[in-house]
């Protein structure tokens, strides 16, 4: 006995894709299929309702005023002009023709790899102090990334725009791995904002993406990256996976930490 | 849902959900497109959707009703090569060619969008696919012998001339 097929949605504007998701139960959204199509080619997931992104009109970009808003699916490609540290992280998602496909909300909703970590562009979203804008139950709401995040809201969730203040100047540090594409082992992102604030993320120190609130105060208090990548640590949840052990990352956060804040400070 | 697919236009019956790459060769038999990872990651799969390469194992068919697909039976003719073609032959940038097809789809693209043929900018091109053979330094030569103009396409004459709708090379137990 083989599955009912999926109900597939196509909206063709955003206000089609709120309606369609709905309250987004038993709803599996498609935007630029990188992650979702092998999960359904084998098997993995076997939705009762699919929602393709592809013609939502939610693939816009503006950057006016100071504040820079995305939509869901602006590819992961069109940000390696964005400000920084989002577009170095850009540039170091997988493959040319893969940033192509996939998407900026796509990224932010993966869910944690099983052997390599997902979701690059988090910890960018997060040291940029990005909001997210999304529908589903209970209707629109606006959350800081990493509560999003924190809050599990990548299930359930339709993102529909990310928004934030292009800051002062922004860094990253990567423990990248040499492949045919790229895998990001651990990274940081660090951002100064307008009013002057340090804001540090990581990606690959904790199932997704994570501020690094102990690292910011050490740093706050005397301007030093040492002690702040030392104090990273007791924010992180170390895992071990294909790329990199527990042990080795968390060697490597204190490093990371201090390359970007130095950088942080010589770019600002 | 319907697919221009080399310049045929195509109704297909696959539901929604099926990937592009499920579509091409399943339905369609074009089998250029190959099945590797079926993840993204060997890039085998890669045709070009309304000129952009794009993973077909990535691509839910309902995404690209009405698109125009290229694969690389169409990049050229029997009687006249596209110069990544003729490049490849020239230069012998293909062993087992599982890969091939996929890396001429992503050189020609790496082309269209003004690659020069500098080294570090076709390796950037070619980044998503993988040769199981690793051939790699030929597939590089040949991508910049393209890019740079170095082939000469109308020298490279088809040795054989299979009928529509017949295998052109039929090795038994190969991948089609």
């Amino acid at each position: 006995m083989t599955a009912a097929r999926p109900e597939v949605l196509l909206p063709s504007s955003p206000e089609d894709a709120v309606r369609a998701f709905g309250d987004g139960t038993g709803v599996t959204v498609v935007a630029g299929g990188t992650i979702v199509m092998p999960d359904l080619t084998y098997g993995r997931l076997q939705p009762a309702r699919a929602l393709l992104l592809t013609r939502s009109g939610l693939d816009t970009i503006t950057r006016e005023g100071g504040t820079v808003r995305l939509g869901a699916t602006v590819p992961v490609a069109a940000l390696e002009d964005a400000p920084e540290p989002l577009a170095a992280t850009a540039r170091h998602v997988a493959d040319v023709e893969i940033r192509a496909q996939g998407t900026v909300g796509g990224n932010l909703c993966a869910a944690p790899g099983a052997g390599a970590p997902r979701g690059d562009l988090q910890a960018p979203l997060i040291a940029l102090g990005a909001h997210v804008r999304s529908t589903g139950a209970g209707g629109e709401r606006t959350e800081l990334v990493e509560e999003f995040l924190h809050n599990g809201s990548s299930e359930g969730r339709l993102v529909l725009e990310i928004e934030f203040d292009e800051p002062q100047a922004g860094a990253r540090a990567a423990l990248d791995r040499p492949h045919t594409h790229d895998y990001t082992a651990l990274s940081v992102a660090a951002c100064r904002g307008v009013d002057g604030t340090v804001r540090l993320a990581a990606s690959g120190a904790a199932p997704h993406g994570i501020r690094l609130p102990s690292a910011e105060r050490a740093y706050a208090q005397g301007g030093d990256a040492e002690r702040a990548g030392r104090e990273a640590i007791a924010d992180a949840t170390f895992a071990d996976d294909a790329l990199a052990s527990a042990w080795y990352r968390e060697q490597m956060l204190p490093v990371l930490v201090r390359r970007a804040l130095t950088d942080l400070q010589e770019t600002a | 849902m319907n697919l221009t697919v080399n310049g045929v236009e195509a109704e297909l019956v696959s539901p929604p959900l099926a990937t592009l790459l499920h579509a091409l060769r399943e339905e369609l038999g074009v089998t250029s497109p190959k099945a590797g990872c079926q993840q993204g990651g060997c890039g085998a799969c890669t045709v070009l959707v309304d000129g952009q390469p794009r993973r077909a194992c990535l691509v839910p068919l309902g995404a690209v009703d009405g698109a125009e697909v290229v694969t690389v039976e169409g990049l050229g003719s029997l009687d006249g090569l596209s110069p990544v073609q003729a490049a490849f032959h020239e230069r012998y940038a293909a062993q087992c060619g599982f890969c091939t097809s996929g890396m001429m789809i992503a050189a020609h693209a790496y082309i269209e969008r003004g690659g020069t043929g500098e080294r570090a900018s076709i390796l950037e091109a070619l980044g998503g696919h993988v040769c199981r053979c690793t051939g790699y330094t030929k597939i590089v030569e040949a991508v910049g012998a393209a890019a740079r103009g170095e082939v000469a396409p109308a020298d490279v004459q088809a040795d054989f001339d299979p009928q529509p709708g017949e295998p052109e090379i039929l090795v038994k137990g190969a991948p089609a």
